[in-house]
């Protein structure tokens, strides 16, 4: 199996790679349009800022080339909240594939939220043989919305958010799976067998 | 709902782990990937590998170790110890690094934190503060907590934060290596003060100093080091029994 990896100016790329390796998939870092399209999967993953990663990718036009996948795509963390229709993060419009506003969390408790915290509302093979005490490990400062459409698990942090989100073949996922120990090897692992 | 995490900090020399009671004396605990690993299979939240190695070959050394980590460990870690320059920082972040955690540098040199969060983001920048109290006020001291500075910890604490800091790892040198809990005041007093999460550390040796730092002392993660090497206190039998007592907790 190939997975591609998109490339971008995201930080902590690496560690999804060698999560890929541990699990024994064949992964590759790559912005070549050809090796992403021909790849079984696709991962989206990131860490940054919302707007300067959206400019990055619009002027490589990966944005229209994510846009047009069909096969099984995975949104990491910023890769989720790039996936949803705008962000508060320097109000930044993004790819739309989910209809959701990405907002900051207000100050009602410590901002960014770091740490393990449990999936709620879990729905979608995606989530197989796992159930509402799987902890994901978190370090974000905005979050996408809840929708009842698209949102497949919810955590709990000063309000309810989407913990992953799925519409067709698009999946996305808030906290970090490459380190959320057994439980973000057991989302991978499903990933990979979509 | 959001856990309270168990941090084990390694203390690495050229490569190796050791630990010492009050920054002083050094004892071998094995190799730090292997060890990390063990952590990270019972049940720790995070890891931090400190290291305090002074030779050039620093970097390289540092930069290889943390690539073995992130291709060996599956939970998030931190490096620190005498990391400097933003370019180090690129390269340890490059190599599988989730946080980097700066203590005399942003001292020296405050800009370095803003310039570090603008650059990377303030999630993966952990800014160590070493605190010890000295007449009743409490002062940041560097080098390992050799070093008094006039910067007053609260003040310092709260100028990070504005800085950009994501997280504050807080030792207290008072409470370090002597193994009778947790300074429970000053970082209730910090975290409350501060928008940002706090990790306590230094003084862990029983079971409920880890309760009492999470309850009085309101710290969002606590971190030790020897109670774990030398298996005083092992993991798994910690987040129990912090569960038991009602202790938000990851099992």
């Amino acid at each position: 199996m190939e997975v591609a990896v998109i490339k971008y100016n995201a930080g902590n790329v690496q560690s999804v790679l060698y999560a890929m390796e541990r699990l024994g998939a064949n992964a590759t870092l790559t912005d070549d349009w050809e090796t992403i399209q021909k790849a079984d999967k696709v991962i989206f993953p990131g860490q940054g800022e919302a707007s300067t990663a959206m400019k990055y990718l619009k002027e490589r036009k990966l944005d229209k080339l994510i846009k047009s996948l069909e096969q099984p795509f995975f949104g990491i963390c910023l890769g989720l909240q790039l996936l949803c229709e705008f962000s508060e993060e320097y109000d930044t419009q993004c790819l739309g594939i989910f209809p959701i506003q990405v907002k900051k969390f207000p100050p009602l408790d410590k901002v960014p939220h770091i740490g393990w915290n449990n999936l709620q509302n879990l729905h979608s093979p995606l989530l197989a043989g796992l159930d509402e005490s799987a902890y994901v490990y978190y370090v974000h400062s905005y979050y996408a919305a809840v929708d009842p459409e698209f949102t497949i698990a919810t955590s709990h942090y000063i309000t309810d958010f989407s913990a992953l989100l799925q519409r067709d073949n698009y999946y996305a996922m808030q906290a970090h799976p490459e380190k959320s120990s057994l439980t973000g090897e057991k989302i991978l692992t499903n990933f990979l067998n979509l | 709902m959001l856990t309270k995490r168990i941090i084990p900090c390694l203390d690495i020399k050229e490569g190796r782990t050791v630990k010492g009671v009050n920054f002083v004396e050094l004892r071998d605990a094995g190799d730090p990937v292997e060890l990390g690993k063990v952590y990270a299979d019972e049940g720790a939240d995070e890891l931090v590998f400190l290291d305090i190695t002074a030779t050039v070959e620093k970097r390289k050394t540092l930069v290889e170790l943390v690539t073995k980590v992130a291709k060996t460990v599956n939970i998030p870690f931190t490096v620190g110890g005498g990391i400097s320059t933003v370019e180090d920082i690129k390269a340890l972040l490059n190599a599988g690094a989730d946080k980097i955690s700066i203590n005399s540098a942003a001292v020296k040199n405050p800009g370095i934190v803003d310039e570090m969060a603008r650059e990377f983001g303030s999630q993966c920048i952990v800014v160590a503060i070493d605190t010890k109290n000295m007449d009743g006020v409490d002062f940041v001291h560097t080098h390992g907590g050799r070093r008094p500075t006039l910067l007053q910890t609260q003040k310092w604490a709260k100028e990070v934060t504005e800085r950009g800091a994501g997280e504050i790892l807080l030792t207290s040198m008072d409470h370090d290596g002597v193994k009778n809990g947790f300074a429970n005041e000053i970082t209730s007093e910090i975290s409350a003060l501060l928008g940002i999460p706090v990790i306590a550390s230094g003084g862990a040796g029983k079971m409920h100093h880890f309760k009492d730092v999470f309850t009085s002392g309101k710290a969002d993660a606590a971190l030790a080091a020897s109670i774990f090497h030398f298996k005083e206190i092992p993991i798994p039998e910690l987040k129990k029994y912090l569960q038991a007592e009602g202790i938000s907790i990851r099992l």
